[in-house]
């Protein structure tokens, strides 16, 4: 049988761009003006570099196998989007330390969902997702519904608008990211471990991997690239709701799906997640645009996903 | 020789007995803050709100026990609801009510078989599939009814909501049919080729297990118990609404691992499940009668499930710990 090998990264790419090329034709669409084409692409990027950070964590924490998933990040999005916002309230000089405390507030709720995952075995499916009802409990009992804060204008003139020719800066950090992921997963030991105990755990013990330290290091570092996401999510939108980081949850799932990482574990990549968000945007923006009502679009948004993961989506078969 | 019951012993060849100690444990906190809780009025006012839930992780059950999971359950649940009050309405005869009943089962298992057929036979990961069709199907229920409003006729809620035969809840009747039915069919060679499926899909399929038509089948199942669910909701509340689901699948899957399955597949049963989703409605209960500031109460919520899930591995850590 003849077999196109195309890696699922450059597939999903390839179908961003042919999917926005098409999307030309719609009635309110760019039509044949190449400048509102481009600035329509660029800001389609610049919304999908929010899921797309916040689906780094959950491309880690699915590459760890063993039913690996994070639930949680959604809330932790929510969570460091607060906390920013009353920390921050308006001032430039306080961003830093807001990151620094995002990072750590998701890494700690990283670190419970990985030692109740390694050490009590709860699986990740039910660890993170009652970790995500404490932490929404959490915010509810701090805040009782009201938060009263601002961005820093540092942070909207760094994620919202152009920094440079014209590109916005939350891409040019999402590119600087993805680098980093990449040399994080493929030029570390980390990475390799990593990529060892979502294989198999016991070959990968018996070979002399830490497993219980590279899944509890797996979970922290998700919880803390969730807290990063959230931080960049509230410079974007500038304001908090108890709902924020919500949605992002399984188009994070999706995306890192759509990227082509088994969902099993073991194999994957970054680069398949970051295209994997660009699709899934851009799909959710077309829909948009194209004024339908709610339910034909969940309805269009569900048939697109399961086309898109029945073309590379498949698992090995069972006859080998 | 005799053999000594030990508490290893029960945690491996049981894995409801935890459950069952979470049951017993909710019950007494429950009886103790709602002190009429057994009455026959309280009690049944109680088991009729479980019930969906309880039918819903029945399923659910099946699906992970087969190493699957469906967290298109919700969506199935409010097509169900849609249907009923679209087209039967608050004045439609009986005869129509139970018609279009028959309409959502086999609407449910059809949208069971799609899952079956995408995961199944064109082998996609499970998760993603049944997320993808939950908007399909919750798409589908919104489309049927963009907003809440219809109904099915007072009489049928009624019937659903005060019939106690013999004094005891409709609610203990159904459970029992499902243990029964569970009893049989673990018996059965597609309740072996279930556990079988779960524990290691790979392994069945070398000693010959139908591993495919095994897989499609827990989906149907799941259908079938998710629009059994979306019934009996439909006749609790009388009325429709396309959002009716949306919250009830992630509790599906949190009953059932508090039941004592494993989230991987292959080990626990159905027994367990339905203790798990009456413990989870139990807590629910629990912390609307403890009066618990409204603003704690998702926290509170959260930890004690957090602890429910939490507690079987604190207790072998101690234990190894000691010995």
């Amino acid at each position: 049988m003849k077999r196109f090998i195309i890696s699922p990264p450059v597939a999903a790419l390839i179908l961003a761009i042919v999917l926005f090329l098409l999307s030309g034709f719609l009635p309110n669409s760019y039509g044949s003006d190449v400048k509102v084409a481009i600035a329509q692409a660029t800001n389609i990027v610049r919304l999908a570099v929010f899921l797309g950070v916040i689906a780094a964590g959950q491309t880690l924490v699915i590459i760890s196998g063993f039913e690996g998933i994070d639930l949680s990040a959604g809330s932790i999005v929510t969570l460091t989007a607060i906390l920013t916002y009353v920390m921050v309230k308006g001032e430039d000089n306080m961003v830093l330390l807001a990151l620094l405390v995002s990072l750590v507030a998701g890494a700690i709720i990283g670190l419970l969902n990985g030692a109740g995952i390694t050490f009590l075995k709860i699986s990740p499916f039910v660890m993170t997702l009652g970790m995500a009802g404490m932490v929404t409990g959490a915010i509810i009992v701090i805040n009782h519904g009201n938060v009263s804060g601002k961005v820093a204008p540092i942070m909207t003139e760094l994620i919202a608008r152009p920094l440079v020719f014209g590109i916005p800066g939350a891409i040019i950090i999402w590119l600087i990211f993805g680098v980093l992921i990449w040399l994080l997963l493929e030029r570390t030991t980390f990475g390799k471990n990593l990529f060892a105990i979502g294989v198999n755990r016991v070959t990968a013990k018996l070979s002399g991997v830490n497993v219980t330290g590279t899944n509890l290091a797996t979970y922290s570092l998700a919880g803390a690239l969730a807290g990063f996401g959230g931080f960049l999510v509230v410079g974007n939108t500038g304001v908090v709701l108890i709902q924020l980081g919500q949605p992002f949850l399984f188009p994070s799932i999706a995306a890192v799906a759509v990227g082509g990482t088994l969902l099993s574990g073991g194999k994957g990549s970054y680069w398949g997640t970051m295209a994997g968000a660009i699709v899934l945007t851009l799909i959710t923006s077309l829909l948009t645009t194209m004024q339908m009502p709610d339910s034909v679009r969940r309805m269009v948004l569900g048939a697109t996903l399961l086309i898109l993961i029945s073309i590379y989506g498949r698992q090995q078969a069972l006859r080998q | 020789m005799k053999k000594r019951v030990t508490w290893d012993f029960l945690m491996a060849r049981y894995p409801a007995f935890f459950p069952l100690i979470l049951l017993v444990l909710s019950i007494a906190i429950n009886l103790f803050l709602q002190p009429n809780m057994l009455d026959r009025e309280t009690l049944n006012s109680n088991m009729r709100v479980f019930l969906p839930l309880i039918l819903l992780a029945v399923g659910q059950a099946i699906v992970l026990l087969g190493g699957g999971i469906d967290i298109s359950v919700g969506g199935v649940v409010s097509i169900v609801n849609t249907i009923l009050a679209t087209r039967v309405g608050l004045d439609g005869s009986p005869e129509k009510m139970w018609q279009f009943v028959l309409i959502s089962l086999l609407a449910g298992a059809l949208a069971g078989a799609i899952n079956g057929f995408f995961i199944a036979y064109l082998r996609l990961q499970p998760i993603i599939t049944t997320y993808a069709t939950s908007f399909l199907y919750a798409g589908l229920a919104l489309f049927i009814l963009p907003n809440p409003g219809g109904g099915i006729p007072a009489d049928i809620s009624n019937l659903y909501r005060t019939s106690t035969p013999l004094g005891l809840p409709l609610a203990f009747y159904v459970i029992a049919i499902l243990l029964l039915i569970w009893v049989y069919v673990s018996s059965t060679r597609y309740g072996k080729y279930l556990f079988a499926v779960g524990g290691k899909a790979e392994a069945a399929y070398e000693t010959a297990v139908p591993v495919t038509l095994v897989q499609f089948g827990i989906y149907v199942i799941s259908g079938f118990m998710a629009a059994l669910a979306g019934i009996a909701i439909t006749m609790l509340s009388g009325s429709g609404n396309a959002e009716i689901g949306g919250q009830m699948t992630l509790n599906s899957i949190t009953a059932v691992v508090i039941g004592g399955n494993a989230f991987s597949g292959g080990i626990g049963g159905v027994a367990g499940p339905i203790m798990g989703a009456v413990t989870l409605s139990l807590i629910q209960n629990i912390i609307s009668f403890a009066r618990i500031n409204t603003w704690w109460e998702t926290l509170v919520k959260a930890t004690i499930i957090v602890v429910a899930l939490a507690a079987p591995g604190v207790i072998n850590l101690i234990r190894r710990r000691r010995a």
